[in-house]
Parts: C-alpha cells; structure tokens; sequence
C-alpha cells in the first residue's frame, strides 16, 4: 500500500570541496603500518577548518530549499526541523537552532536534534515523514551532516568523508512518495563512543561484518518489503552504507533484491560520511530515479532503520540546485596530509602569540544581534531603498538618513562582488593566509569579508561570490565555537 | 562664525625620544625623554605648564587608562591631564587639544605629549586587541597590513595599473624612506635598501611585503604650546604657528555603502580640502614645502599622495617614480623616514611627524635639512581605509 500525499518534495546535499588524496594519506602512514597502502585508492572529501556538521547541513538545506533572493520569505513554509548528526557540535545547546538560524527560518518550528547512532540520519528521514503523515507538520526539512574524527593513520581515516544531505517532506508536490519504515533497535556494540571521548572504539570487523550486518539489516528489510507489500524484485535503487567491500551486495541478495540495483557508496570519491551518509546516497539516487522507481534505504547502527520510497512524475521539478552531483565536480586535490591533520586537531601546530586572542563571545550581543550574525540579514531602507549590513538605526545613504526605517534584509543567498582583497600572512589563521576583501553586493551593501574554500593568486577585484556559513571562530578554553557568513569565490 | 586656528597658537617647544626598540625604557621614561627635549627647547619649567593632553592608543600595553600616567611621569603640578585616544591619529589629537585650549584662552602654556610602548607583546607586528563585543563576532579575521592592502587591488583595478607597476611603486616609496631615515639618528631604521629587497622581502599581506611595512617601535614625542605674543614675550624667534587643524572621521559610508570605491581615503579628501582654506592655500602642490604622512604602509602614502591633491587622481605612480616626493623632489615626503623608518609609536606619531615639521622650518634638522622650506603638512591617520580618522595639520612661520 502506498501513502499518497507524503514524502520527499525537495533535496539537496553539499560535500566540502577539498579531496583528500588516498596515496598522500598512505604515503605518509606505511612507514607504521605498511598494510595501509591497500587503502590508497581514490580521495576523500574533506571539510575546511571552518566546516563542521552545522555549516554543512546549513549548505545542504540551502541545496534542498526553493531558490529565491529572500530566505525570510520563501523559506516561511518550513515547520518543522530534524537535525542529524553524531558529531554535532555542541552537546547541550539545540545543535538545529543554528540551522534554522542559519536558514532564516520562522521561529515557530518544531526544531530537534537527533543522534546517538550511524541511523540517526535514517531515523530523522522516518521521523520528519510521520510527523507529516501524522498532521503535525506540513513542511518537515531534515538536515544532516557529519564530520567524524578517527585517529591519525586509522583505517576509518581513509574510509570517512565529511558531508552533508537535506530532505524536505510534506503533501504536495512529493517527489518521492513515503510508502514506509521499519526499525530494528538491537544494542549491537560495533563501535561506540563514550562520553567526553575524542574518539570512537570499535570491536572486530569480521563479528560486525558476520553478526551484525549479515544478519540485522536483511531481518529489517525483509519486514519493510513484507510491511509496504513491495516485492524485493521492485526494488530500483538498494542504498546501504557500508565499508565492508561487496557486503552490500551480499545482503541485497539475502534479501532477494538484484545486487545491480546497488547504489554506489561513493567510497572512492566521497567517503562514508556518518549518519549522513545514507541520506547523501539518497540525494545521489534521487538525482538518478526515474518516476515508478523505488528506492530502499536501509542504515545500520544498533539496529537498523529501514525506508520505502517511490518515486513521481515531480522528481524533475524537485532536483537540487547543485545536488551530490554538482558538488563532487566542484572539487579540488589535497595531497597535504599534514594539512588535513592540522584542520582535524590531530596535530599540535605552532600558532604563534596573535593566536592567544580570547575568543570569548558575549553571548547577550550574538542573541541581540542574532539575525544578523546567524542569517546575514541586515536592512532596507523603506525610504531609498538602500540595502545596507549591519541594520542600523540610521540609514547610511548619505541622501538619506532616515531614521528607524530599515526593514530586515537578508544577503545570505545573494551573490556579491570582490572590490578589494588581501592575503594575510600576519594575522592567525588556520588556514593561512587569510583572504578577506571588502565584498559587494549590487542590491546595495558591502561589507568587508572573511574568503574562504579560495587558493593564493585566484580572486581579484570582480570575482563573483556566494556566501557560506561558517565557523568564525574556536574558544577553546570554554568550548565553544561561533559562526558567521563568508564569502566562497563562485 | 569659526575663524579658523591659523596663526593664533604657536609651537613653544618639541621633544622626540629616540624611536626603536627601547628595550631600556618603558612608556614612563620614554614621556620624560621627549618632555625633557621639549620643555628646554622652549624654555619652560614644568610649574608653567597649566593643562596637558596624553595620547597613547593601545593602553593594555602602554602605560594604561586614564591621564595619571603623565601626570605622574612628568610630577605635573596638579594640572588638568585629558588622555585621548582616537586610533594611530591619537598624537595629532593630543596636540589639537592643547592648541585649542590655548586658543580658546583657557590656558597660556599647554603640553601635548603622545607615547606608546609597543615592544613589550612578545612577538612583531602591532598587537592584537578586542575591538568590542559584537565586531570578533562578524569582522573579518584581518591585521593591519591587510587591512591597509586592500587599497592595492581597489586602486589597480581603478586606474588599470598593472601588479607589478604599483607594485614597484610602492617600493620605490619605501627605498625613498629608508634613504631619508639613514639620515636620522633618531629614527628606529637607519639602513637604506634597495628597490630588489622591497620587491623580493617576504609577503606580509598581498601585495604588500616586510618594506612596505612601517616600523613598530617604542617612543614618545612632545609639543608645548603658547600664543605667539607670549612667544614674542619669552625672545622666541623665528616662530611657528599652527595653520590648520583638521579631523575628518568616517560615518560608515565607506564600509556599507556602495558609493566608495575602495581605491582611497574618503577622510583624507575632505580633511585635507578643509585643512587648505584653514590655511588659506590654494595650490597645494604648489605651495605645500614638504610633508610628513601616515605611511604605515607604501600603499597608504601612495594613495595619500592624491588624497592630499597634490598628485592628481591615478598620477601618483608617476609621480613616485618620478621622484616627486624624493629628498630632492619639488615636495620631499617623509623626510625623517616617515612612520616606515622613523618608527610608529602610535600614540607618539602624530606629534613625531609634527616635530620633523618643527625642525626643519627652523633650519635645524641636520643632515636631513631642506632649502627654506616655509609650510609643512602632516597627515595621519588611524583606523583601516573602510574605516578611519584622518588628521591633517599644517604648520609654518609665522606670516607665512
């Protein structure tokens, strides 16, 4: 039985632009462990120092969302935000207030944040459907992402992307129709992560390849096909992430699916980006389906979370702005292992003093000043017209000055112009050297700019930019992080 | 109707410290140094002085808050002490308070003295601070450098100079400094260079390398003020007079508004027009002797050049090549090595630029000496170009 009128309207995905170069990653860990140069095959996604599961899932939605000069506006409809991850940022503060923050979104939402297994991801898609089909949303967005942190020369290293997908669920205009889930909750310790820990700490591969998946994921599938009364020969798109190579497969045949109707994991060019990572598959084959086509994700983790979509005739409409697609061709090699240690904080880098700087947030002005910092709204004035960042009182047009008459204005999905730029080798930076320029934006304001995802000697006065939220900067002595909006040269 | 200061303060005395890394001395000693200068130079004792003004920009590493410093450094009788801070422009705006208090009449003799204790941070550069509260949380992660090259590109794209023209340029700027700072036994750099070493020096902020960088130094600099008639009264002769006292400051229009295009400083301009009907000049490149301007960085005295109108829009590559601004140009700039090699003790440097004024237009500069010089301009300025405090001041003999 299908479930008419619920499901996927709109998706989107976004994947950091650096790839990390599998050999590079070998070459600088066989001295300790020469069977690593196994593992030297393909790249990695790689997330700048300024990206965690936050900002990621931020782009994705913004993939995912209609396009439209105004978030404010046109991203009113959403009432409802499930954010996943098992690397989210802060563990008491709701990790999904800063993306909606981040989004513009209304402030009458259901907002949560969902984590605590690989399924996570999977769980928030099954969640945000029946909190729809169940009348309590009409807009349901997920966002997803992850940036797992594994120890310097681990397997995982090399296995791991960093990424992030978005699905919006609702009753119109439904791309893919939700036909069910299933959900096994079994505490099948592969791996876990304590409290407090850095790291995560796995048991033997061969137990979790044998007991785990080979026996969880097809019980769950099977009760899905056997729920939604879908023959496994239905099946258009089989969507499992999982590191163990050709086990997917396996477990597509235990289940009478054709192993053919496998999706790729991305494992050579993006890596397994978390719980994220099947919805970043489910981006990718929804950029593939064709209407009638089924697709079956299945996410392994203390259980298994299982979903059933069928996809209609608005899946051309729904495609993304750039989707897994667009952003695996924007891409750019890394072979700096030592620069992918440094952004992960595997490394003790020699800073020098200017990075001493307290970085404490007075947090009564980011809650004061909270659309601005969050979503880049500034104002318009209703008087000339003039868009200007930050809001103020007064009106800056010199023509102008009327006071209390700027309405709130977003730049955030703007594209602006460089007018000047530097690259600064004195001031600390991750990432040096900090390119930063006075940008501009042709419905008026400017505002000088934090660069980034931008190399030496490739901007100039008129490079086009698109800006991006960001990590602005760590307080590590109190463990926090504050974001602000960056410009990324188009 | 405001009349204008022109003529109605002069220049008692001038001090200057040795600029540098006076690793011997903080910010106290420093203030006693260029005030021991200033206050024999013009004659006074210290009971004379009847209101002081202190300018320091960075107090977390000077001499802190407040004008006590001063007043406890100098044993000053009691006086009215007024700390003012207004960014690298701080030492022109000490002496703009003391200048006005004499001319308003509320006092005879006024001390303005500017001081900065900058080599105490532990490592180069200019320190780093907390500009508010809400700024760290949105401005872009920048240092001054940066900040200041920005101009660079605004500025090429404008005029359709090339990278490697202004670039060359802006060395030319500094190989001119550093020859005129050899000149100064005062000034914290006193090697010349080469045009090769500024091309070739290590990238500080693009395209601005280590010589296109201006010294961070220690020091401290110092103006007693009187009207001229109590001047004439004490024998002074060959009197300077203050001709012109401007300030622009920034609204927000550069950094929000789309009308600035990047390329200049909008302060400057309007500081520096005002500044020439104050002291009634009509041709500046005419009639301006020499000047001393806020060349933290080459590209900042580049631009400046035709902020100042004495180079026209988009000539100033020219005219710096041309050697124009040379020690043997038609107006030598930075004669004393400018902030580049003379050093920048921020709250000192508007005073230091003053004082070089001061020397030469009274024939007593030395190896450096210009022929008969009769105006000088200083120009300095604080802040970023998007966002900044312009001083201009004129100065020279008196009926001149």
């Amino acid at each position: 039985m299908t479930q008419p009128g619920v499901g996927i309207t709109a998706f989107g995905a976004y994947l950091p632009r650096l790839r990390l170069q599998r050999k590079a990653m070998a070459a600088a860990n066989a001295w300790a462990n020469p069977g690593i140069v196994a593992q030297g095959k393909g790249e990695r996604t790689m997330a700048n120092w300024d990206e965690d599961a936050v900002t990621m899932a931020v782009e994705a939605a913004r993939d995912a969302l209609p396009a439209g000069p105004d978030p404010i506006k046109s991203r009113h409809f959403v009432d409802a935000l499930f954010f996943a991850s098992t690397t989210m940022p802060f563990a008491d503060r709701q990790n999904a207030g800063i993306v909606a923050s981040a989004l513009s979104l209304p402030e009458e939402i259901h907002s949560i944040d969902i984590s605590g297994s690989q399924r996570a991801g999977v769980s928030a898609l099954i969640a945000a459907a029946e909190k729809v089909k169940a009348g309590g949303a009409k807009a349901a967005l997920v966002a997803s992402g992850d940036r797992r942190k594994t120890r310097a020369g681990a397997v995982q290293e090399f296995q791991y992307g960093d990424g992030a997908a978005s699905f919006i669920f609702g009753n119109e205009n439904v791309a893919a129709r939700f036909l069910g889930s299933h959900s096994l909750s079994i505490d099948f310790v592969d791996h876990f992560r304590g409290e407090g820990e850095e790291f995560d700490y796995g048991w033997e591969e061969r137990w979790i390849r044998d007991e785990g998946f080979s026996k969880i994921v097809p019980r769950a599938v099977r009760a899905l096909l056997t729920k939604t009364g879908v023959s496994a020969a239905a099946v258009d798109h089989f969507i499992l992430p999982c590191l163990f190579p050709k086990l997917d497969q396996q477990i597509a045949k235990m289940c009478d699916i054709d192993p053919a109707k496998v999706r790729d994991n991305l494992g050579a060019t993006v890596g397994e980006c978390g719980t994220s990572h099947a919805l970043v598959m489910l981006a990718h084959a929804l950029e593939d389906a064709k209407p009638g086509q089924k697709i079956l994700v299945a996410a392994f983790g203390q259980g298994c979370d299982t979903v059933l979509f069928e996809v209609t005739d608005a899946i051309a409409k729904a495609q993304p702005k750039n989707g897994v697609k667009g952003w695996l061709a924007r891409r750019k090699e890394e072979t700096n292992y030592m620069k992918w240690l440094a952004f992960n904080g595997l490394l003790e880098m020699e800073k020098g003093m200017r990075a001493e700087k307290d970085n404490k947030t007075a947090l009564t002005v980011t809650y004061r000043k909270r659309d601005m910092l969050f979503g880049l709204v500034g104002g318009k004035c209703e008087k000339c017209g003039t868009a200007q960042f930050p809001r103020t009182r007064i009106c800056v047009n010199p023509n102008c000055r009327a006071v209390d008459e700027q309405k709130p204005f977003s730049f955030a999905e703007l594209q602006g112009k460089i007018l000047s730029w530097s690259a600064d080798y004195l001031t600390y930076s991750q990432d040096p050297p900090s390119h930063y320029g006075m940008v501009t934006f042709e419905e008026g304001g400017r505002f000088l700019s934090d660069i980034t995802d931008v190399d030496i000697g490739t901007i100039d006065t008129g490079t086009k930019v698109r800006m991006s939220f960001r990590i602005k900067d760590f307080d590590d002595r109190r463990g926090f992080r504050r974001y602000f909006w960056k410009a990324v040269p188009v | 109707m405001a009349t204008g200061i022109k003529d109605k303060v002069a220049i008692l005395g001038m001090g200057c410290s040795k600029f540098g890394e006076r690793w011997d001395m903080g910010a106290e000693e420093l203030m006693v140094e260029a005030y021991l200068e200033a206050a024999k130079d013009a004659g006074v004792e210290t009971s004379q002085i009847q209101a002081a003004w202190l300018s320091t920009h960075i107090d977390e590493q000077s001499v802190g808050k407040g004008g006590t410093p001063l007043s406890v450094a100098l044993r000053l009788p009691n006086i009215a002490v007024t700390r003012v801070e207004n960014f690298c422009a701080s030492g022109s705006e000490a002496f703009r308070g003391a200048v006005y208090a004499v001319a308003a009449g509320a006092c005879d003799i006024a001390l303005a003295l500017g001081v900065e204790k900058l080599k105490d941070t532990g490592y180069g550069g200019l320190p780093t601070g907390q500009p508010g509260t809400l700024l760290p949380q949105w401005g872009a992660n920048g240092s001054a450098p940066g900040n200041f090259a920005q101009l660079a590109s605004a500025y090429r794209a404008k005029h359709g100079v090339s990278k490697q023209d202004l670039k060359r340029a802006i060395a030319h700027v500094s190989v001119k400094s550093h020859e005129n700072g050899a000149k100064n036994p005062k000034a914290h750099l006193q090697k010349p260079i080469t045009e090769e070493m500024a091309l070739n020096a290590p990238m500080i902020a693009e395209p601005l390398g280590l010589f296109d960088c201006c010294g961070v130094s220690d020091g401290a600099a110092a103006a007693i003020v009187t009207t001229p008639e109590i001047a004439r009264a004490m024998g002074k002769k060959d009197i300077i007079t203050v001709k012109a006292l401007q300030l622009a400051l920034s609204n927000g229009l550069e950094s929000m508004h789309n009308s600035w295009d990047g390329s200049y400083f909008h302060t400057a301009r309007i500081a520096s027009k005002r500044a020439y009907d104050e002291a009634g000049i009509k041709k500046p490149r005419d009639e301006i002797s020499m000047m001393e301007v806020h060349d933290c960085f080459s590209i900042t005295e580049l631009v400046t050049m035709e902020d100042l109108f004495i180079s026209d829009e988009g000539r100033a590559v020219h005219d710096v090549m041309d050697g124009f601004y040379d020690a043997g140009g038609k107006v030598p700039c930075q004669i004393d090595g400018g902030l580049k090699c003379f050093g920048h003790p921020i709250g000192a440097s508007g005073l230091r630029m003053l004082y070089e004024m001061y020397l030469q237009l009274q024939g007593r500069a030395g190896a450096r000496q210009l022929k008969n010089p009769k105006i000088g301009m200083t120009h300095n300025l604080g802040g970023a170009p998007s966002m900044n405090v312009c001083s201009v001041a004129i100065i020279g003999a008196q009926g001149a």
